[in-house]
């Protein structure tokens, strides 16, 4: 490879990305982008920033060797980069530090903010907490019946959420509200974005906050002995991928992998697995991707048990790396995310989110591939303490639920 | 000079602002929408705009996204847009298309177009997309004789205006606030100076949407705009009679109240 493929700046990443958004928010993309530009050569910010991930985050996180996990993985050798002990328990945490430092820069005192599984809901109320910010979670119906715990969260935060009713009430959904809410509020509000999808500067700036994740386990897995053979993620929107990724792009010996949610199968119909489902191009959010969708370009709802990849897009910068070939794109299913889950449990003593149970899933399946002499790192990026009663309720652990 | 802005400057001729209907295809069914929409010409709606449901609507409030839902879970095509076109041309009054981005692409850009033209439609009126990423549409639509009407919001810089109206052909669509698709009690403040700013930077046309729901508003805005757009409050009459007959009924009665708001506007 002669060009890096790291810190691509947007807006298109080869065919995709851009900007399809109404008019109403060119002038607060604009304004944020600018915004974004100016503090990433300021030293004063990336000072602040720096000093949030130390102090408050926990940072850098650590990795840790999972030797009886991989011993059902063909023996490889198995590293978890851990943004599961991250303060409040996932890598979101990374994206909504730097985009509130960046709501404070251009003087709004309100943010929103959509959640899947909660995650990032959570830690935009607990950044909104920590800068004195006004904050606002739109979470789909359904998902805040699975993940309640995390509902109560947010509200302990302070943060208004805002069950949304429309549509098919998961994640597509809370970010057709919250789009709803920006455009009649965007003079005082920032919306702190979730993954690395959606307009420009979104994909970028997510991207960006991440990348601190491959950066930290790159150089962790230097002085454990070299590059993984792959680094391994679960993708959604795709934000704790790309932020892991970034580092190892221009490692053209690492394979980088992320692992889809195929629900019930690829062949079922019942997935969230954009790439690895062979879906066609399109508009959704505000930028060309991959999307599930119909022949008139109508979203089609996605299936997965992890509130937090259900999702029918898929960050372009993701779309962009499997249409070059850079990164494969795998589909889990539910059941074998799950086997993984509780697989990690047993043998580490770690509960992952189900999210993660993804990636490790596909770590099982490279590992038992590529046998002992591999190394495959692992991007643990979230905790499962959320999705205990998804959890016991899978695994028959509940007492019977009244029909 | 194309049927629509024919349209509306035989309203200006007339002193007045041409008043403009939305309804979403396919609520409660295609036939019935189509139905829908001639009535509103016959009850004095000068020009049609015909919307494309869509999954994700996210400048669409509550109304409309109902309407919407309900027509896609019927199973509305996209197509069905040009039937429903066809029947407002046939009944004499200019149609527009309304449309988010995806849909239009998944169709094909050339082939919407080449479909549009043969409904005799007008145009498009395009709420998710704007000039900068619009570049494949612009070429199929000027290459026939399409209009493509692109919004502009309170919130857009001088610069954003020139830039929009130099793209725009037909009219400029002005959100007269910042905010989604809805009935409300009152037009934006801010409406009148977006459409002399709109005016400032070369548009020949401006009408204005968003919230105009009864005839007080229409007049208020007919007072300074070329034309006044109303959905939300005529998709309610659909919404809100499951009898065809009443609905009609009601959509005429809502319709006349308009067309009384425009004409004496001036």
């Amino acid at each position: 490879m002669t060009e890096s493929l790291q810190a691509a700046p947007g807006p298109y990443f080869g065919d995709f990305g851009g900007r399809f958004v109404p008019e109403a928010l060119v002038a607060a993309l604009d304004e944020l982008t600018d915004a974004y530009e100016k503090a990433k050569v300021d030293p004063e910010f990336e000072r602040e920033l720096t000093r949030l991930a130390r102090d408050y985050t926990g940072r850098p996180s650590i990795v840790t060797e999972a030797p009886r996990f991989a011993a059902h993985a063909g023996g490889a050798r198995i590293i978890l980069k851990r943004e599961d002990l991250n303060h409040t328990g996932s890598h979101k945490i990374n994206n909504v530090l730097g985009q509130a430092l960046l709501t404070k820069r251009l003087g709004k005192t309100r943010v929103i903010a959509e959640t899947g599984a909660g995650q990032h809901g959570v830690a935009s109320a607990t950044a909104a907490a920590l800068m004195g910010l006004e904050c606002t979670v739109y979470m789909g119906e359904e998902d805040t019946r699975r993940q309640a715990l995390n509902v109560a969260r947010m509200k302990l935060l302070g943060a208004t959420v805002v069950p949304v009713t429309s549509g098919s009430r998961t994640l597509k959904d809370a970010i057709n509200e919250t789009y709803r809410d920006w455009v009649a509020n965007v003079e005082t509000t920032n919306y702190l974005f979730g993954t690395a999808a959606g307009p420009h500067p979104f994909p970028a700036m997510v991207r960006d906050f991440q990348r601190v994740i491959g950066v930290e386990a790159r150089a962790q897995m230097l002085e454990r002995g070299g590059l993984p053979d792959a680094v391994i993620a679960c993708v959604g929107g795709g934000s704790n991928a790309i932020g892991i990724f970034d580092a190892f792009l221009d490692d053209s010996d690492v394979r980088l992998i992320g692992c889809e949610a195929g629900g019930l199968g690829l062949e079922s119909g019942h997935h969230a697995a954009t790439i690895a489902g062979g879906a066609r191009a399109g508009v959704l959010h505000g930028s060309r991707s991959f999307i599930l969708q119909d022949a008139d370009g109508q979203t089609i709802e996605s299936t997965s048990i992890s509130a937090g990849l259900d999702y029918p897009g898929v960050g372009p910068e993701h779309a962009f790396l499997a249409d070059i070939g850079r990164a494969e794109y795998w589909a889990v299913t539910d059941a074998e995310a799950m086997e993984a889950f509780q697989l990690l449990c047993r043998t580490e003593g770690i509960l992952p989110a189900i999210e993660s149970s993804h990636a490790l899933a596909g770590a099982i399946k490279l590992g038992r591939e590529l046998g002992p002499e591999a190394t495959i790192l692992v991007s643990l990026s979230g905790r499962g303490d959320k999705d205990v009663e998804t959890a016991a309720r899978w695994f028959g652990m509940l007492p019977e639920e009244k029909a | 000079m194309t049927f629509l802005t024919d349209r509306l400057d035989a309203a200006r001729a007339q002193g007045r602002a041409a008043l403009i209907g939305y309804l979403p295809v396919g609520y409660p069914d295609v036939e019935r929408s189509a139905r829908a929409m001639v009535a509103m010409v016959e009850a004095g709606v000068d020009i049609v705009e015909v919307g494309v449901p869509y999954s994700d609507p996210v400048l669409d409030g509550a109304t409309i996204q109902q309407a919407a839902e309900a027509a896609l879970q019927r199973g509305v095509r996209v197509r069905d847009a040009f039937t429903a076109v066809k029947a407002v041309v046939d009944a004499g009054a200019p149609a527009v298309v309304m449309s988010y981005a995806n849909p239009i692409f998944q169709y094909g850009v050339e082939r919407f177009a080449d479909d549009l033209v043969a409904a005799g439609g007008s145009g498009v009126i395009l709420p998710d997309l704007t000039p900068d990423v619009a570049g494949e549409w612009l070429a199929a639509a000027s290459a026939r004789g399409l209009e493509t009407i692109f919004l502009v919001a309170p919130s857009s810089t001088q610069e954003r205006l020139h830039y929009t109206v130099a793209h725009t052909t037909g009219f400029v669509y002005a959100a007269s606030l910042m905010g989604v698709t809805g009935e409300r009690a009152s037009v934006g403040a801010a409406a009148e100076q977006l459409v002399a700013d709109t005016r400032a930077a070369g548009a020949e046309r401006v009408c204005v949407g968003l919230g105009v729901t009864t005839g007080e508003h229409a007049r208020m805005v007919g007072a300074y705009a070329d034309g006044v757009i109303v959905g939300s409050a005529l998709v309610r009459c659909l919404l809100e009679h499951e009898d065809e007959d009443d609905a009609l009924a009601a959509l005429r009665v809502k319709v006349a109240e308009l067309a009384d708001g425009v004409r004496s506007a001036r």
